[in-house]
């Protein structure tokens, strides 16, 4: 798609200045209860209605950008930190160390991801404190094995050699010299693994085992809509298009950069 | 022949990673923070019985003689009680497999119906509005939060246009086709974004095939090229891709049953949760990674099948 990059550039950038300005652009409080105004179409003094509580959702809507923006980002950089890590040293030293490493890669991605996930959760307890350690157990899988095939390929390479015959420290050659070459796949396909963060943040919201009410989050949002589908199609519809909008600037980001980079997917 | 000859060899090799997630489930029950005993028994348990509970479970053994327990436990079909529900894990598993099922079929039917019309119009319009849009379109789809999808499916055909059942699973097979509509829809739409995006990269780059060229050399009318040689080849990483998505269907089908209350394996996992009731969390996990090893072992058996070329 022509210029995907920048569509979703643009998007990404208007929604973390939503999250930073979300006082100055929310019209109202986002959990100030108006008992007046309790399940109020969409109208001019609240665009996108209120719900059962008299709550308007455009500000509820503009504050869960902090909370999803947020999950979005930290689901994936533990994730991506311990995976290139592992993937770096399994790959680097081979052997031992990378049949085991890759054993257990394959024993998590035998087990259905949301699954795993909500087994975790389900130990430690509701919260985002939870969801994030159960992404980081859970996540860094597919970068230790991108990262791996990387460098597998990169440590045969002419200038590992030379790196090796000069004498430097392994930390050296695989930080300095190897890593920076092997991340352009993981960066790309970090991108779209943030659609994939935020729609299972968003869907534990919604199953109530995440970011705990009255928090404005987009998943609860939905979730607390859900019983009015019949009178106030409002509530829930808003908060879910956040996310889809959210979801696109990912998407096209990553498509983006993917072609741009010349890494397929 | 010898090209299935993995059909024998690959159940092996799966044996560690069946291993591992026998490892893994076992683990996530005993990293529960307090006493397991106390878990089974409630807050209000005499010392007697917590007692004997231990003895009983072998809670007061080392931890790896326990994991032995607990793999002969599995070996004869027993993997706790419920607390809850107060039956056998495993039979409460295949009571609620049915409607599980019946949704992943479902979904991975609809989707296909959905994904290879839409990938062959863009696929054969390249670069025209049409392939543009159906870019844009599955792009989007991509990020479609699956239970806010399954409530807009509900207020539009439950609630304005009154054709499906809002939830529920229903009585006869008739009534649970019914009711499995919108579920499975939802799951489709999510699912068939991943697929048109895929099978329209595989369908542009068969049409450019030395293959079809060959055919189209023959003589052959480019609708038959296309139906007879490039849509079955492209097929195939498509079908792939499905496979490998399994995991990711199971987790739609979780929080699906639970939009939609579908008494199945999914919703019993959620409620399990919310309970506490872990023996059901620890069975549940289980079957669904044993399920998702099965279903890509198939997938591997099916392409040696489709595609000549491939040995495993």
């Amino acid at each position: 798609m022509p210029h995907a990059l920048l569509i979703g550039a643009v998007l990404l950038a208007a929604f973390v200045f939503v999250a930073v300005a979300a006082p100055l652009v929310a019209p109202y409080d986002p959990i100030f209860q108006d008992a007046t105004a309790r399940l109020a179409a969409p109208s001019a003094a609240h665009p996108f209605g209120t719900d059962n509580y008299g709550r308007d959702i455009l500000s509820r809507v503009v504050w869960g950008t902090r909370v999803d923006l947020q999950i979005a980002v930290l689901g994936v950089i533990f994730p991506f930190l311990i995976g290139t890590a592992a993937g770096t040293l399994s790959g680097y030293f081979g052997g031992l160390t990378d049949s085991l490493f890759m054993r257990v890669v394959d024993i998590i991605l035998a087990f259905p991801f949301l699954v795993l996930m909500l087994a975790i959760i389900a130990i430690l307890g509701p919260g985002l404190a939870s969801f994030y350690i159960a992404m980081a157990l859970v996540g860094w899988v597919s970068y230790a094995r991108l990262i791996r095939a990387q460098i597998l390929v990169l440590r045969q390479s002419d200038f590992a050699m030379a790196a090796r015959s000069l004498g430097f420290g392994h930390a050296r050659i695989m930080f300095r010299h190897l890593l920076p070459n092997a991340m352009v796949g993981s960066i790309v396909f970090s991108m779209s693994d943030a659609v994939l963060v935020l729609l299972n943040g968003a869907a534990i919201s919604y199953l109530g085992l995440g970011v705990q009410p009255p928090t404005a989050e987009w998943g609860i949002m939905v979730a607390e809509g859900q019983a009015f589908v019949t009178s106030a199609w409002w509530i829930a519809t808003f908060p879910g298009l956040a996310i889809v909008l959210l979801a696109f600037g990912f998407s096209l980001v990553a498509d983006g950069l993917g072609e741009k980079l010349g890494v397929r997917q | 022949m010898h090209r299935y000859r993995f059909v024998l060899t690959r159940p092996l090799q799966l044996l560690p990673v069946l291993f591992g997630i026998s490892v893994i489930t076992f683990l996530l029950v005993r990293a529960i923070p307090g006493d397991p005993a106390r878990i089974l028994l409630g807050t209000r348990a005499t010392p007697t019985a917590l007692a004997r509970i231990r003895a009983q479970y072998g809670l007061d053994e080392p931890l790896w003689t326990q994991y032995f327990y607990f793999l002969k436990n599995l070996a004869h079909g027993e993997m706790g009680r419920s607390i809850l529900y107060k039956v056998d894990v495993l039979g409460l598993v295949f009571e609620r497999l049915e409607p599980t099922v019946v949704l992943v079929l479902g979904s991975v039917v609809l989707a296909l119906l959905i994904a290879v019309p839409l990938a062959t119009l863009a696929a054969t319009h390249r670069g025209g509005w049409v392939d543009h849009l159906v870019r844009v379109v599955s792009t989007g789809g991509l990020g479609l939060p699956a239970f806010w999808l399954a409530i807009m499916l509900i207020i539009l055909f439950s609630v304005r246009l009154d054709l499906f059942p809002v939830s529920g699973y229903g009585d006869t097979w008739i009534d649970k086709l019914h009711h499995m509509v919108l579920p499975c829809l939802t799951i489709a739409l999510s699912l068939s974004a991943v697929l048109t995006r895929s099978l329209r990269a595989s369908l542009i780059a068969e049409t450019q095939s030395d293959a079809a060229t060959a055919v189209r050399a023959r003589g052959l009318p480019e609708s038959v090229v296309f139906r007879r040689h490039v849509l079955p080849n492209s097929l195939i990483p498509t079908l792939n891709l499905l496979a490998v998505n399994i995991g990711w269907l199971i987790g739609g089908t979780v929080v699906i049953e639970s939009v939609f209350a579908i008494p199945g394996m999914g919703q019993l996992l959620v409620r399990a949760i919310f309970t506490r009731d872990y023996m059901v969390v620890q069975g549940v996990a289980m079957v669904f990674a044993v399920a998702s090893v099965v279903v890509n072992f198939l997938a591997d058996v099916l392409t040696v099948t489709l595609d000549p070329r491939v040995t495993l």
